[in-house]
């Protein structure tokens, strides 16, 4: 049988059925929560300027302490569901980079620790290591080239 | 004390509203966006970009996942100039070790204490 | 009697028996919740894993089925059964202990007629007296294995659709009682190139419309002949297309037309985007609400078209197009 459609024409129907989400809310809720955990990270770092701390400690220890945060609403099933709402606000922050580790870990625990939880716990976080590992390899090389011909 | 506070919330939040626009306009997938993000971060602090923006935003722009980018092409740019060439291969993971082996640590306690509920 | 290339009508109509239905406690919460026979407020239905929960809640549906039938298991000759798992799992485990001949199908979301249709044909040829067909899904398992884990906070695109955690299961009989399945329009692979796996309902549109003008044309019905026309789980974006490209036919279908993916939720207070899928979705929606709807007499004649999309996780990674089906059932009080 078959229709008289091809399958770009159709392809256009699509796009015209399926409704944009509501983009402007979708920002605001993104940019709010974003900004927000922004803003958590921000007084952590406030505080702990008082100790003497040199600053790559500093940084370190407020991705570390940010991390525990995302990584403790996750295991109490709380990340979730802010991330219902908030899209890409809970998901650029570092919280949500440690909500990927931590609910794959959770996830594939019932396949067992080893090839479950050991293996899967990278599943969505794999290739941001790897991306990132690689693009500072090649900015070190650039770097490197750099220093030699200046 | 608060300016900075400000700073963070707008810096921080506008690179989440940037990233929500991607996800609604095109087809890019969480994943994806993670990854494009922290190459952006890393080529952007080659470029010595970055850090005019961490300065301003402070945490605004080193939490978001794009900060990891600029903490793993500033530290290797750092050990570049201190070892040489060996520091291309050293320097990106040293300084981002931190964070890396707290996800390890954090995401297997997770996993051993808690499990995931329903909807 | 085979009419045409794709239907088959029975000389003998084949009885549905007896239904049962069972799912969690979202699809409760929803529009038609007190419809449904059996509701499991834990998501784990007291197992450790989500694969053992699905297991568990068509083993539970199929049970009560029977208790609700007074059959026992021995009296049945087959059970066609599917899920979304891989190598169909939840189903393995879940009838291991009841003995019964098995087939297992996989359908995707249009397991459910497929079922009705192989069942049917047994029972029409005289190999078979009484055939269970049930399919299952749960929102968590199909979660784990075609998305992301649970707890993890990825937001939903406006098209995606929320897997039933559901369970529906029939008797199908060579009894003299209604309703009863009449026709059987078998669906052919159908693919426009729809590659966004978040958009399934667009994906399984054409398949849809297909089998129904499919089977207009070989039964020489036409949409006024139905009460009811149903989909399986095209949602609220597949529904719209449907009623698109039938129109283009010259088949206008919009009134009296329904999607169970579009009914089963509050989309927009449940968050369910573009509504409900999986197999578990219309088989729920089916043995719950319409096949109570006919024995009340509010619908007379209903065509039965779940569809499904045929994609797995790998395909999609792998950028193929979405190949879909949909069976469409002919059910008379």
């Amino acid at each position: 049988m078959g229709f008289n459609i091809t399958n770009k024409e159709y392809n256009q129907k699509v796009k015209e059925a399926s409704k944009n989400s509501k983009l402007f809310l979708d920002v605001i809720l993104a940019f709010t929560v974003g900004g927000i955990i922004c803003v958590i990270g921000q007084i952590v770092l406030n505080i702990l300027k008082m100790f003497n701390f040199d600053k790559e400690t500093l940084s370190s220890l407020v991705c570390v302490i940010m991390i525990f945060i995302g990584s403790f609403l996750t295991a109490i099933n709380i990340y979730g569901d802010i991330a219902k709402f908030s899209g890409a606000g809970t998901l650029v922050p570092i919280t949500g980079f440690a909500n990927s580790v931590v609910s794959s870990a959770m996830e594939f625990k019932s396949e067992g620790i080893i090839l479950g939880l050991g293996s899967k716990m990278f599943t969505i976080a794999g290739p941001v290591l790897v991306f990132g590992v690689i693009s500072s390899v090649v900015c070190g090389l650039f770097y490197y080239l750099y220093l030699l011909i200046f | 004390m608060f300016s900075n506070i400000l700073n963070a919330f707008l810096v921080g939040g506008t690179l989440c509203a940037i990233a929500q626009i991607l996800i609604d306009k095109t087809k890019l997938t969480p994943a994806r966006i993670m990854v494009l993000y922290v190459v952006l971060g890393a080529v952007l602090t080659l470029f010595g970009i970055y850090q005019k923006i961490v300065d301003f935003g402070g945490a605004g722009a080193t939490v978001p996942i794009m900060g990891f980018g600029y903490s793993l092409a500033k530290g290797v740019m750092s050990e570049v100039s201190k070892n040489g060439f060996l520091g291309i291969f050293t320097g990106g993971i040293t300084a981002t070790s931190m964070g890396v082996c707290a996800v390890i640590v954090f995401g297997y306690l997770a996993a051993l204490l808690s499990k995931p509920k329903g909807k | 009697m085979k009419l045409g290339r794709q239907t088959v009508e029975f000389e003998k109509p084949i009885s549905i028996e007896c239904a049962y239905s069972s799912v969690g406690k979202k699809e409760a919460d929803g529009p038609f919740g007190n419809y449904f026979d059996k509701v499991f407020d834990d998501e784990l239905i007291g197992k450790d894993t989500w694969e053992k929960a699905e297991s568990e809640l068509l083993k539970e549906t199929i049970i009560s089925l029977m208790q609700k039938n007074k059959t026992a298991f021995s009296d049945i000759d087959y059970i066609f059964s599917g899920d979304l798992l891989n190598q169909c799992t939840s189903t393995s485990f879940a009838i291991k202990d009841f003995n019964v001949p098995h087939f297992g199908i996989f359908g995707a979301c249009s397991t459910f007629s497929e079922g009705i249709s192989l069942g049917s044909f047994l029972i029409s040829g005289g190999f078979a007296k009484k055939v269970i067909c049930a399919t299952s899904s749960h929102f968590c398992t199909a979660e784990k294995q075609f998305r992301y884990p649970i707890e993890y906070g990825s937001a939903r695109c406006p098209t995606s659709q929320w897997t039933v955690t559901g369970s529906g299961a029939v008797i199908l009989s060579d009894a003299n009682k209604g309703p009863f399945v009449t026709h059987i329009t078998t669906g052919k692979i159908m693919d426009l190139g729809v590659t966004d796996a978040n958009n399934m309902g667009a994906a399984m549109a054409p398949a849809a419309a297909d089998t129904i003008l499919a089977h207009f044309k070989e039964t020489g019905r036409d949409e006024k002949y139905y009460d009811l026309i149903v989909t399986g789980d095209l949602g609220s974006v597949g529904m719209k297309l449907n009623i698109d490209l039938l129109k283009k036919e010259g088949i206008d279908i919009s009134n009296n037309y329904n999607d169970c993916g579009n009914m089963i939720f509050n989309q927009k207070e449940q968050s369910a985007k573009a509504g409900g899928s999986g197999c578990g979705c219309c088989a729920s929606m089916f043995c719950g609400y319409f096949y109570k709807k006919l024995l009340e007499g509010e619908y007379k004649n209903i065509l039965f078209v779940p569809t499904g999309a045929l994609l797995s996780p790998i395909s999609a990674l792998q950028g193929e197009s979405i190949p879909s089906i949909a069976h469409a059932v002919a059910i008379t009080m």
